[in-house]
C-alpha cells in the first residue's frame, strides 16, 4: 500500500515536466508559424545589435596605443630564452653581422637523435628507446628536421613557463577557497572552452606576428591542466602526511615545498605531460601568427592544394607528438611507482650516467658538425620523400572513386546535413533562449536556468546568431555521429578484453594527434566542405565517446554482476538492466566529452572552409580585427558552456539517483 | 610508595605533570566555538545536537605525568583521534584549556608552537606518513633539516636511531621497497630524531598485521625503557592497551568515562560499557596480589610476593604449593595473604566477594 501510494506521489512531477515541455515546445512551433507576424522572435533584429565586437575593438585598441611599451618589453624579454632554443635546435647562433659573423652551429642532428634514444632508454628500457629514437629518427630521414626542432624549440620554452605558472596558480587556488571558486574555477572553464583560434586573434594584435606571440597563445592554452593538476595533486595528499609536516614544526613554506608538493608529484607529473601535448596541439595552430615550424608547412601546403607535402609534415606533427606523449608519460609513470634505492656515489656523473652520456654525445656530435657537414644538417642523399607517393596514391583514388565518393558526398549533403541545417538556422533564437532555459530549470535550478539562458541570448544579441546555429549543426551532427560510432565500439571494448587490446592503443595514438592533423587526409578525398569538416570532426571526437563508456561498463562492481546472475539474469538482461543504467553516468560524461572536443574542432575545421562561428574567427584572424574574432570566440565558447553545464548536471541527477 | 617495580608502575602520582586537558572541548559545526564559550564550557550531548553540532571532544579533564605511557582507548568515532590532535594543536579546540607544563599552548604564538614542535613533541601516524620520495636516511633526517641542522650533524643523528630501531643497512630504501613494520620503525625513528619529550602515538600499530604488531609493542616497550618519554597512545585495541599502559583513558562519544590503571579499570569499572571491554581481559596477567589479598589468618605461608606482581606471574607456584603466599611490601613485612583458592577462583572466572571488597 504505501509503495503504491508513494509511487504515486512521486509521478506527478515528471507528468507535469512532460506538460510543461509539450506546451513550451508548442509555443515556440507558434512563434516559428507566425514568424511573419512576429519575426524579432525569430531572427534577431539586425537594428537591436548589441556592439560588443566594436568596443572590445575599441578596448584593444587602446591597449595597443596605450601599452605598447609594455607589450614590447615583454616581447623582449620573453624572446631572450625563445631566441636562443630556436637558436640551438634550430637555426645556428649568429654573432655579429654581416660578412664576418661567426656562426655557432646549432645541436647535431645525430645527437638529438641519439639523446632521443637514451631518454627512451633511461625512463622506458628498450622498446620505448626504439621508439621516441625512431620517432625522431623518421623526423630526420623525411626531410622534416629544421620545422620540428622549431617546433620542439617552441614547446620546450612554453612547456616549462606552463608548469611554473599553473604551479603557482594552482597553489593559490589550494590556498584561498574563495580564489578557486569564483576566480580560478570559472578562468580554467572559460580558457578550456574558448576555441584555439580565438586566443590568436589578441596574441596577434598585442605582440604582432612572431614566435613570441605564438609562444604566449600556446602558454595560455596550455597552462590549465597544471593548475588543475597541482590542486588536485594538493588536496589528494594523505592528511597524515600534513600532519607529520606541522608537528615537525614546519613553517607554512617548509611545508608546501619540502613536503606536499614532493608529495604530489605523481599528480603533478600526469599534469606535465598534458601540457605538453596541448602546447604541441597550440604550437601547430599558432604557426598561423608566425609561430613556423610543422604547422606552417602544413598551413602552406593545405593552402596550396599540395596535400603530399601537407601529408608528410603532418605525419611528421604525428611522430613528435607520439614520441613526446610516451616520454612523458613513462617519466610519470616512473614517477607514480616511486623511488628504488641505489648505492650512494659521491660524484655527478657516476650518479646520473645517462645525463651525462646525453651531454657528451650531444657535445661531440655538434663539434664534428664543425668539420662533417652530414652532422650539421641532414645530408640530403640520406633523406626521403613520400610527398609524391601520396598525391599519386590520391590521383588514383579520385580518378578511380571519384563518382562513388562524390555521389557519397553529395548524397550527404543534400539528405542529411542541408535539412538539419536549415532546421537550425530557422530555429528563433528567443525559443532556444527559453527552451534551453527550461531545461536548465528542470536539471538545476534558477541559477543554471538563468546561466544557460544569458549565455545563448548573448550569442543572438551580438547579432551571431545564424553563425551560432551553424556551429550547433555542424557539431551537434558530428557529435551525434561520433557516438552513434563510439558508444557501440566502447560497449563492445568493455564485453571483450581481445577487443579492447585492440582498441586501445588506437585510441591513445588518435588522443595525442593535433586536431590539424585530422584534416589532411580527408581533405584529401573530400575537398573542401562541410563533409570534411564533418568526417574530420568525428575521428576528432569519438574517442571520450568509446574510452568512458568501456570505462563505464567495466567499473560496475563485480558483487551485482554476480547477484544479477544469482537472481538468475540472462546475459541479455544483465547487461540491460544492471550494467547499462550503473554505467549511464560515466557514458554521459563521455558524450559531454566529445561534444566540447567536436565544438573544439568544428572551429579549426573552418580552415576547409565552413560557414560559422569558426570562419568569422578566421576572418577575423586574417583581418586582424580583435573585437569581431574575440566576440565569436566567446561565442563558441558559450556553446561549450551552456552544453557542458546541462550535461553535468544531468549527470549530476543520474548520480544522485544511483546513490 | 611502592617503589619495587621502576619507573612504569603506577604508583608514580608525585611525578611532574607533563601535559594536562583542562575542560577541553571540540565541537565541529557552525559558530561552535561560540556555543560552547556562551555556556561557559558546560553543556550536554543533548544541548550540543540539538544546536545541530558534533561533539568530537567534550568536557575532557586529564593529567598526563612525566615518563608514564598514557593511553587513549576508544571506538571509531569515540574522538580519541581528535583529542590527541588538541594535544598537539593539529586541530584547535573549541573551548579549553591544553597546558603544556603548566603553560596555555593554546595562548602561545605560533612560532613559539614551531618551536615546540620542532624540540619537544613527536608523533608517529597510523598509515606511517613517510615522505615517498625520500629515503629512509632523508626521511628520518627530515625535522632536523626543516630546523636547520646541516646535512653531516643530521645524518650522523639519523644514523643514530636508524641503529636504535634496528634499520641498518636499509638506510638508502625507498619508502615503498619496506614491509609495513619497517615503514613503521622508520616513523618511530624519524619522530624520535629530535629527542622529543613528549611521545604522541596514534594508532601507530593498527595497520600493522597481528603478529608483528605484536613485535613492534615489544619493540616499543624496549626503547621506553631506555628513553623514558613521556607517552601518549591512542589505540582501539583494549588487549594492545593493556599490555603497554601505565594508565588507560576510555572514551565514548566524546566523553572520557573512566581513566586508571589497568588493574583498576577491570577491578573497578566505571560503568557497564568499560565492563564489557574489560570481560574478556586474561584477569591473571592485569590483576595484582594487592587486589586478590586478605588480611592473614595465621596459617602457614608456602612463599612470598610483592603487592604488585600479577597473579599470573606467580600462579602455577602457588597452586602446586596448595598454601597461601604472604604478601609483603618493601620493608619485607607481610600485609596480607593470597590463597591458592584465591587464585583458582580468578583463573577459572568465577567471581565472589573478596575479603576487603
Amino acid at each position: 500500500m504505501t509503495v503504491a501510494a508513494s509511487a504515486s506521489e512521486a509521478r506527478p512531477p515528471l507528468q507535469r515536466w512532460l506538460l510543461v515541455w509539450a506546451a513550451a515546445l508548442a509555443a515556440v512551433l507558434l512563434v516559428f508559424l507566425l514568424q511573419d507576424s512576429v519575426p524579432w522572435a525569430v531572427n534577431y533584429p539586425a537594428s537591436a545589435v548589441v556592439p560588443v565586437a566594436d568596443w572590445v575593438s575599441a578596448l584593444m585598441g587602446w591597449i595597443k596605443s596605450n601599452l605598447s611599451w609594455l607589450t614590447r618589453s615583454i616581447t623582449a624579454v620573453l624572446g631572450v630564452p625563445l631566441d636562443f632554443a630556436l637558436n640551438l635546435l634550430a637555426k645556428n647562433f649568429k654573432i655579429g653581422h654581416g660578412a664576418d659573423a661567426y656562426v655557432l652551429p646549432r645541436l647535431s642532428w645525430v645527437g638529438v637523435c641519439a639523446v632521443a634514444f637514451i631518454a627512451g632508454h633511461a625512463v622506458g628500457g628498450r622498446k620505448l628507446s626504439l621508439l621516441v629514437g625512431g620517432c625522431f629518427l623518421y623526423i630526420a630521414l623525411f626531410g622534416q628536421w629544421t620545422s620540428a626542432m622549431l617546433t620542439l624549440a617552441l614547446i620546450s620554452i612554453a612547456v616549462p613557463f606552463c608548469i611554473v605558472t599553473g604551479l603557482f596558480a594552482g597553489i593559490w587556488a589550494w590556498r584561498k577557497p574563495w580564489a578557486e571558486r569564483l576566480i580560478v574555477s570559472p578562468a580554467l572553464d572559460l580558457m578550456q572552452t574558448i576555441p584555439t583560434f580565438a586566443y590568436l586573434i589578441p596574441m596577434l594584435l598585442l605582440f604582432g606576428n612572431s614566435p613570441v606571440s605564438a609562444m604566449i597563445a600556446t602558454a595560455i592554452f596550455a597552462t590549465p591542466p597544471m593548475v588543475r593538476a597541482t590542486m588536485l595533486g594538493l588536496t589528494r595528499v594523505p592528511l597524515e602526511i600534513g600532519e607529520f609536516s606541522d608537528m615537525a614544526g614546519c613553517t607554512a613554506r617548509q611545508k608546501l615545498w619540502r613536503v606536499l608538493l614532493p608529495s604530489a608529484r605523481p599528480t603533478l607529473m600526469v599534469g606535465v605531460n598534458q601540457v605538453i601535448m596541448l602546447a604541441l596541439n597550440m604550437v601547430i595552430i599558432a604557426s598561423m601568427i608566425g609561430a613556423g615550424g610543422l604547422g606552417y608547412d602544413v598551413l602552406l601546403a593545405l593552402r596550396a592544394l599540395k596535400v603530399g607535402e601537407a601529408m608528410e609534415a603532418g605525419l611528421a606533427i604525428v611522430a613528435l607528438a607520439i614520441a613526446l606523449d610516451r616520454l612523458s608519460q613513462a617519466i610519470a609513470h616512473k614517477q607514480a611507482k616511486g623511488h628504488v634505492h641505489q648505492a650512494a656515489n659521491p660524484s655527478f656523473w657516476r650518479r646520473h650516467p645517462n645525463l651525462s652520456l646525453a651531454i657528451a654525445i650531444l657535445a661531440v656530435t655538434t663539434l664534428l658538425g664543425l668539420f662533417v657537414p652530414a652532422f650539421a644538417a641532414v645530408p640530403k642523399a640520406i633523406t626521403f620523400t613520400t610527398a609524391p607517393l601520396w598525391k599519386a596514391a590520391v590521383n588514383w583514388v579520385t580518378i578511380n572513386f571519384f563518382d562513388a565518393i562524390e555521389a557519397f558526398r553529395v548524397a550527404l549533403i543534400l539528405n542529411v546535413l542541408n535539412p538539419v541545417r536549415a532546421f537550425c538556422e530557422g530555429f528563433p533564437w528567443l525559443g532556444a533562449v527559453f527552451l534551453l532555459g527550461l531545461a536548465g530549470y528542470q536539471l538545476s535550478g534558477l541559477r543554471l536556468a538563468a546561466l544557460v539562458a544569458a549565455l545563448t541570448a548573448f550569442c543572438a544579441v551580438t547579432g551571431l546568431w545564424e553563425k551560432t546555429m551553424a556551429t550547433v549543426y555542424l557539431c551537434g551532427i558530428s557529435a551525434f555521429i561520433a557516438c552513434l560510432i563510439g558508444i557501440p565500439v566502447g560497449l563492445m571494448a568493455a564485453r571483450s578484453d581481445r577487443f579492447e587490446k585492440i582498441v586501445t592503443p588506437i585510441i591513445d595514438t588518435l588522443q595525442v594527434l593535433p586536431s590539424f592533423c585530422f584534416i589532411i587526409p580527408v581533405v584529401m578525398l573530400f575537398r573542401v566542405g562541410d563533409v570534411t569538416a564533418m568526417i574530420a570532426t568525428i575521428a576528432f571526437a569519438v574517442v571520450p565517446a568509446i574510452r568512458y563508456t568501456n570505462h563505464g561498463i567495466r567499473q560496475v562492481p563485480p558483487a551485482l554482476i554476480e547477484a544479477a546472475k544469482v537472481s538468475g539474469c540472462t546475459p541479455r538482461q544483465t547487461f540491460f538492466r544492471v550494467q547499462l543504467p550503473l554505467a549511464l553516468p560515466e557514458i554521459m560524461l563521455g558524450v559531454n566529452q566529445t561534444i566540447l572536443m567536436a565544438l573544439a574542432m568544428i572551429i579549426i575545421c573552418a580552415m576547409v572552409g565552413t560557414r560559422d562561428l569558426g570562419q568569422e574567427v578566421f576572418i577575423a584572424l586574417s583581418k586582424a580585427d580583435s573585437g569581431r574574432g574575440i566576440v565569436a570566440g566567446l561565442a563558441i565558447a558559450f556553446i561549450g558552456i551552456v552544453a557542458d553545464r546541462l550535461f553535468n548536471a544531468w549527470t549530476a541527477k543520474a548520480r544522485a539517483r544511483l546513490g | 610508595m611502592t617503589t619495587e617495580q621502576g619507573s612504569t608502575q603506577p604508583g608514580t602520582n608525585d611525578r611532574p605533570v607533563k601535559l594536562a586537558c583542562r575542560n577541553v572541548w571540540k565541537l565541529f559545526g557552525t559558530n561552535a566555538a561560540s556555543f560552547i564559550r556562551e555556556r561557559d564550557g558546560k553543556a550536554s550531548m543533548a544541548d550540543v545536537n540539538a544546536a545541530g553540532l558534533v561533539g568530537a571532544v567534550r568536557a575532557v579533564d586529564l593529567e598526563i605525568r612525566q615518563g608514564e605511557i598514557f593511553i587513549i582507548m576508544g571506538l571509531s568515532g569515540s574522538g580519541k583521534s581528535t583529542l590527541v590532535r588538541c594535544m598537539s594543536r593539529l586541530v584547535e579546540p573549541s573551548h579549553g584549556k591544553i597546558e603544556f607544563e603548566g603553560k596555555d599552548l593554546l595562548k602561545i604564538s605560533d612560532a613559539a608552537l614551531i618551536e615546540l614542535r620542532r624540540h619537544r613533541m613527536g608523533m608517529v601516524f597510523q598509515n606511517f606518513a613517510l615522505l615517498p620520495h625520500l629515503n629512509v636516511l632523508d626521511n628520518i633526517a627530515f625535522p632536523l633539516g626543516i630546523q636547520g641542522q646541516d646535512r653531516a650533524t643530521r645524518e650522523a643523528r639519523a644514523r643514530e636511531v636508524i641503529e636504535l630501531v634496528g634499520l641498518r643497512g636499509r638506510e638508502h630504501f625507498y619508502p615503498r621497497e619496506l614491509s609495513g613494520g619497517q615503514q613503521q620503525r622508520v616513523g618511530i625513528a624519524r619522530s624520535l630524531a629530535t629527542k622529543p619529550e613528549i611521545w604522541f602515538l596514534d594508532e601507530p600499530f593498527s595497520a600493522l598485521d597481528p603478529l608483528i604488531r605484536r613485535e613492534m609493542q615489544d619493540e616499543l616497550m624496549r626503547l621506553q625503557t631506555m628513553l623514558h618519554k613521556t607517552i601518549v597512545f591512542i589505540t582501539h585495541d583494549f588487549d594492545e592497551a593493556i599490555r603497554l599502559a601505565d594508565r588507560i583513558a576510555i572514551m565514548k562519544d566524546g566523553e572520557v568515562i573512566q581513566i586508571g590503571t589497568p588493574e583498576e579499570l577491570v577491578v573497578n569499572p566505571a560503568t557497564d560499557y568499560v565492563a564489557e571491554f574489560t570481560r574478556d581481559v586474561d584477569r591473571a596477567k592485569v590483576i595484582s596480589a594487592r587486589s586478590l589479598m586478605r588480611t592473614c589468618d595465621g596459617s602457614e605461608h608456602g612463599g612470598t610476593v610483592s603487592p604488585d606482581a600479577k597473579i599470573a606471574s606467580f600462579s602455577a607456584n602457588i597452586v602446586s604449593a596448595g598454601k597461601p603466599f604472604a604478601v609483603i611490601n618493601g620493608t619485607g613485612k607481610p600485609i596480607g595473604e593470597v590463597t591458592p583458592q584465591a587464585v583458582i577462583d580468578l583463573l577459572a572466572g568465577i567471581e565472589h566477594a573478596r575479603a576487603g571488597a
